[in-house]
């Protein structure tokens, strides 16, 4: 098949039984690849309402046809589970050089099914499909782990890992890969480990075959050129994500104290300018980039490395903690890494412990002795490896993520547990930015700003309007901009630097040899997005538009400082939002879709 | 003219690999690429690249003269004549010339073809004398 791998591998751990299957045709037309494939696979394999670390989930890991390809940011892999921290739909890109070794190995799925009666690691090379023992590895860490596999292999194997927070099912555990490139969110480094995966070992030298040989050369070429002339190319590549961090802070969106603040007074201390002056030391890009928002670091402190810290991982390990110190927010994203768990989720719970603490929600009995403050980087480090280990009270109690901490808790403390659907948001501060409050209460893995990002819109349009224009922009980003994980392709270089999306048209229809227009693209992210909201019904009884609730924070707090002091959003308008946004997506006042809608988008098979 | 490349500035993306491939054999396959990337992490965090000189000791040693130079004056291999004896491997300073057979059934090299300058992001790569 053109642009495509061809084959879906299947493993079984329980029984360590290895199939394969041809990608059939048919899901490559309606679905296309990566995202588009995990939410297939899951609805109809998964069956309904399983233990998701238990032995009937699955781990879907997907390739799309513009992975490895001459595509810039081609370095895209999606990995699609039911979710252990929200127990709803859970997909996570990962970027790095694996997904390109995954379709040079001819596989489009990798699909992991049961539970193996020991640890093991998956080793790929081409045809050779074996399962090996793993317990040399289990227990090390992450990094250590892609240190000795790449060292027994070779540096040509891409190599994807998890650390003890996997296999001790924290339940935002992540996968590692490349030493810094994450499929970070939602738990799917929980469902790894639960099923005693400690990583997977890939090689593959087979070529791609695609439709249309001299149009594919010729429109891949075009897209570098393009990435290449932008105006914006040398400062992103120069801060990468980060190039945002100053911005945020002026307009009051940098989540500062657990959110309860969106400006922060030790900026100048985290932002991108200090990043760059103080840690690092190489750009580092996925596969195929010409604008590599990857940051390489050495925190001299501490003698150590890491890829970043990014954006995100300033927010949630910076500002949120408050700290103001590059190197500590650089070797505690490190730390996160090794123990393998997401930094944004472990930023957020910690800030939410640091809270508790200092209102004396929670005392040195509760944290093991930790004196629990904002800023105290001591404490934060150790806190890392604690949840890592699932290591006393408090890394217990962390390990079970924002939402069920809190409740566990109570005291008034889920107020300012910081989540949407049980996953925690990421690190834009939503106290007066409807838009981007409404990208997050309806994103569809819980509070991640991937599928719409539309605070920069917020500002232009009027931050507390709402408006069904504003309903419309989101939806719109929400259909399209998850297009690029079902390509298997990188957004960054359409969103930072600004180039003409219809230049990927003839490339996906030179690689693939279907012609598919930007409008057909969003059609097929929009059948997606809605089929993912079907999961969330049908695993979670009761389902309706409370689980679109956004933390109360945001509507009843005004920050006391910052660029947004004394900014919410009225709850009214919260409740106006999704009015808006159900009937602009065809879904009933509970936020379900109608069976008018499924049948629009043709689903109504699928979901029966 | 030859291909220079600077590996402070590369980020390891191999889109010139890529781009490579596709130039040489009409394959998109990083493996097939003749230029190399070696990566060096976790520590210290660099990467080195690889590119050829254009130096011509791999053709001085060529015993079927499959290696020749082209209208840019870069040396490149004949397919129909390389019979993968391996000669030229060991004789380049750089690395960069490539005898797998499980993937070409010739020997191949750096023609200097200028598409890893096309793609590369980071201006780590580009031609002079
Ligand atoms: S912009 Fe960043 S995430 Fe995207 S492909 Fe480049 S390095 Fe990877
Ligand atoms: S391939 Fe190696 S030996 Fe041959 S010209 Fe290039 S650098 Fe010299
Ligand atoms: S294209 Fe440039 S940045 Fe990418 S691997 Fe090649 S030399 Fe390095």
């Amino acid at each position: 098949m053109n642009g495509y791998g061809g084959t879906i591998l299947r493993v079984n751990l329980t029984d360590g039984k290895i199939t394969k299957e041809p990608t059939p045709a048919q899901l490559a037309r309606d679905f296309i690849g990566g995202r588009g494939f995990g939410i297939y696979f899951l609805f109809k394999e998964v069956p309904k309402h399983v233990d998701a670390l238990g032995p009937e989930n699955k781990l879907i890991i997907s390739t799309g046809p513009l992975s490895g390809m001459l595509a810039p940011g081609g370095g895209k892999c999606d990995w699609t589970t039911k979710s252990p921290l929200t127990g709803g739909y859970a997909d996570a890109s990962m970027g790095g050089h694996f997904t390109a070794e995954m379709k040079y190995a001819g596989l489009d799925t990798i699909i992991l099914e049961g539970i193996s009666p020991k640890p093991v690691y998956l080793f790929i090379d081409n045809d050779k499909i074996q399962l090996l023992d793993a317990a040399a590895f289990w227990g090390k860490g992450a990094i250590d782990v892609e240190v000795e596999l790449k060292h027994k292999y070779g540096e040509e194997y891409q190599v994807a890992a998890i650390g003890p927070g996997g296999e001790n099912q924290v339940l935002y555990a992540c996968i590692n890969h490349d030493y810094g490139r994450q499929a970070g969110r939602g738990g799917v480094g929980a469902v790894m480990g639960s099923k005693k995966v400690k990583a997977i070992v890939l090689h593959g030298t087979k070529s791609v075959v695609v439709a249309d040989p001299e149009n594919y050369h010729k429109a891949g070429l075009a897209l570098y050129k393009a990435c290449k002339d932008a105006e914006g190319l040398a400062e992103w590549s120069r801060y990468g994500t980060t190039v945002v961090t100053s911005w945020c802070n002026e307009v009051g969106a940098l989540p500062t104290r657990n959110f309860s603040a969106g400006s922060f007074e030790g900026i100048d201390q985290i932002n991108g300018q200090a990043m760059r002056k103080e840690i690092v030391i190489t750009d580092k890009g996925c596969f195929g980039c010409p604008s590599p928002c990857g940051k390489y670091s050495n925190m001299k402190r501490y003698n150590t490395q890491v890829e970043g810290p990014e954006y995100e991982t300033i927010g949630l390990m910076g500002s949120n903690l408050g700290i103001a110190d590059i190197q500590v927010v650089g070797e505690a994203n490190r730390l996160a890494d090794d123990m393998g768990i997401d930094s944004i989720s472990a930023g957020s719970c910690i800030a939410w412990a640091m809270e508790c603490y200092e209102k004396g929600i929670l005392t040195k009995a509760d944290t093991d002795g930790l004196e629990l403050k904002f800023g105290n980087a001591d404490a934060v480090f150790t806190l890392i490896k604690k949840i890592g280990h699932r290591e006393g009270k408090l890394g217990e109690l962390l390990a079970l993520g924002v939402n069920r901490a809190s409740q566990q808790v109570g005291q008034g403390s889920e107020k300012f547990a910081i989540h949407v659907k049980g996953m925690e948001q990421s690190a834009y501060a939503t106290h007066n930015a409807t838009a981007m409050l409404l990208a997050y209460m309806t994103c569809d893995v819980g509070a991640h700003h991937n599928r719409s990002w539309a605070i920069t819109y917020d500002l232009q349009v009027g931050r507390e309007k709402v408006v069904p224009e504003k309903v419309a922009r989101i939806i719109w980003l929400q259909n399209f901009r998850p297009m690029f994980d079902v390509m298997g392709s990188c957004r960054l270089q359409w969103v930072e630097l600004g180039i003409d999306r219809d230049l990927y048209v003839p490339l996906l229809e030179a690689i693939t040899g279907v012609k598919r227009t930007w409008q057909d693209l969003e059609a097929v992210g929009n059948r997606i997005w809605t089929l993912t909201r079907m999961y969330w019904l049908r695993e979670n009884d009761g389902f309706d538009r409370q689980w679109d609730l956004p933390s109360p924070r945001f509507y009843t707090e005004p920050p006391k400082t910052g660029a947004t002091a004394g900014q919410i959003t009225k709850f009214e308008d919260v409740q106006r939002l999704l009015d808006m946004y159900y009937e602009q997506r065809g879904w009933d006042s509970h936020g379900l879709p109608t069976p008018a809608t499924l049948d629009t988008l043709n689903l109504t098979a699928l979901v029966a | 003219m030859r291909l220079y490349a600077d590996s402070a500035k590369c980020s390891g993306c191999r889109a010139c690999m890529v781009a490579c491939s596709l130039n040489l054999f009409q394959e998109s396959n990083p493996k097939k690429a003749s230029l190399n990337l070696i990566p060096h992490f976790p520590a210290p965090g660099v990467y080195e690249m690889k590119v050829c000189t254009q130096c011509g000791d791999c053709a001085a040693v060529c015993p079927t003269e499959a290696i020749k130079l082209n209208e840019r004056g870069a040396y490149y291999v004949d397919f129909a004549e390389c019979n993968l004896c391996e000669a030229c491997v060991p004789e380049c300073p750089e690395d960069v010339m490539f005898v797998r057979a499980e993937l070409a059934n010739a020997a191949w090299k750096c023609d200097l073809c200028g598409d890893c300058v096309s793609v590369c992001g980071t201006s780590a790569l580009w031609i002079d004398n």
